[in-house]
């Protein structure tokens, strides 16, 4: 299969196989109006099989929302067909409107203009707790 | 703007100096009777309360200040659909220090994001209850001189009850706690509460026998089944008998250990415990009073010299 190389814009590699679809989504990298490629279960020798992301224009990426859906993640910023940047990502400390508390005695769920505010309080494993009732939050 | 929504909101340090406040208010009432003269407290009740609300109320009025708000939903705008961001907008015009109660979990946090005054947590849901842990703290000190080193055993519903909850996270701060936790299973502590205790280093044990950890205990704190933290009727009416202290139960324990319960008691422990030497839980209410007029007094005064916050 043969994807063209891109001269000015994003890569996301190293994504874990299968996960890229998720993060397709949370980007909404369906609103761009430029090429974006989508590329499953290639081949890592690393990894064994990873999923990667082009997008063909420097657009501004929500790396909180990254790095929590999968914080082994590298971003590549390409400019004149070079990798000009390596950006590792980290567990974000806070999540602000990425996900929703589930717990039905929150706040959240009935104060329309509180932001969904989700903090780190364990690094391994990661867990994140909204920062208004200390819920979980569980995928 | 310091305000008080978890009892992790003060430190070790402050809240001990809050209980030295509390002990000076009770051996001198009369030199704090006009410390909070001209100033307000709007006490924002969106649920049922009797004690919280009455002694945030008395310890004002007992620091020659004023009161104003409501004592349920349905008495104030969010009967209307107001928000509780909108509220507080509002009654901080009024009011130089807001304590609130809400049914959801969570709402002082937004209470205080939006408020230029001090806002004060008097209970969300099941979550925390901050003024209750510091009366409870206060109790425990004045009756035991101490709040290092004690076993403390907490009885009945442990996973809807804010008060136990709360307490744990302000005793598991104090070197050599033990926890002791009875309940049913169905009521056991959150993990989040028990996460807590065992990244504090602190020793947790759970029991489902009250008669087998009495001889172990340094305070035994009752808790009431709540009927209102239940999604079925069904649920509550299985479970509300499950722990019940009675004199017999008492014969096991240490001479000095004391019975604390924060109050609605309903069947959990029995009337002929009241008289009991070890019954301690309308002192703990007496205390209560005490401690809300420290809490009160530190906010007001914050960022002053010498000032507790």
């Amino acid at each position: 299969m043969n994807i063209d190389s891109i001269h000015n814009g994003i890569v996301l590699d190293h994504i874990q196989a299968g996960r890229g679809i998720q993060i397709y989504q949370a980007l909404h990298l369906d609103e761009l109006d430029c090429v974006v490629a989508l590329i499953k279960n290639v081949k890592s020798a690393k990894m064994g099989r990873k999923d990667l992301i082009k997008v063909d224009e420097m657009i501004g990426l929500d790396l909180a929302a990254l790095g929590f859906i999968d914080p082994n993640i590298t971003i590549n910023l390409i400019i004149d067909g070079q990798v000009a940047q390596k950006k590792p990502l980290n567990l974000p400390r806070e999540l602000v409107n990425v996900m929703k508390c589930k717990n039905p005695r929150c706040i959240t769920t009935i104060e329309q203009e509180v932001e969904q505010i989700f903090r780190l309080t364990q690094e391994d494993p990661p867990l994140y707790r909204c920062a208004y009732c200390e819920t979980a939050f569980r995928n | 703007m310091r305000h008080v929504i978890s009892p992790q909101d003060l430190s070790v340090t402050e809240i001990e100096r809050l209980l030295m406040l509390g002990d000076d208010i009770i051996a001198r009432p009369e030199a704090y009777a006009e410390s909070a003269r001209h100033r307000k407290l709007a006490t924002l009740f969106y649920e049922p309360s009797t004690r919280t609300r009455l002694s945030f109320e008395a310890a004002m009025l007992d620091l020659g200040g004023h009161v104003l708000g409501f004592s349920s939903q349905e008495a104030s705008s969010a009967a209307k659909g107001e928000s509780v961001a909108d509220t507080i907008r509002m009654v901080q015009c009024y009011a130089d220090l807001i304590a609130m109660r809400h049914p959801k979990e969570g709402a002082p946090v937004v209470a205080a994001r939006h408020a230029k005054v001090p806002v004060i947590n008097a209970g969300d849901g099941g979550h925390n209850h901050p003024t209750q842990t510091l009366t409870d703290l206060m109790t425990i000190h004045r009756e035991l001189g101490s709040l290092e080193g004690l076993t403390i055993g907490f009885c009945g519903d442990l996973k809807f009850g804010r008060t136990v909850h709360s307490l744990i996270a302000a005793m598991r701060r104090y070197p050599g706690t033990r926890f002791i936790l009875v309940s049913p299973t169905e009521l056991r502590a959150p993990d989040y509460v028990l996460d807590g205790i065992r990244a504090s280093g602190c020793v947790c044990e759970e029991s489902r026998s009250m008669e087998a950890v009495m001889p172990d205990l340094d305070v035994l704190y009752m808790t009431r089944v709540q009927r209102e933290r239940f999604f079925n009727e069904a649920d509550y009416v299985r479970l509300k008998d499950s722990f019940i202290l009675d004199v017999p139960k008492l014969l096991h324990a240490r001479p000095g250990m004391i019975v604390m319960h924060p109050l609605p008691r309903v069947n959990e422990i029995s009337v002929k415990v009241d008289d009991n030497p070890h019954a301690r839980y309308f002192e703990q209410a007496r205390y209560g009073k005490y401690i809300r007029m420290a809490l009160i007094l530190a906010l007001l005064e914050q960022g002053k010299e010498g000032a507790i916050l």
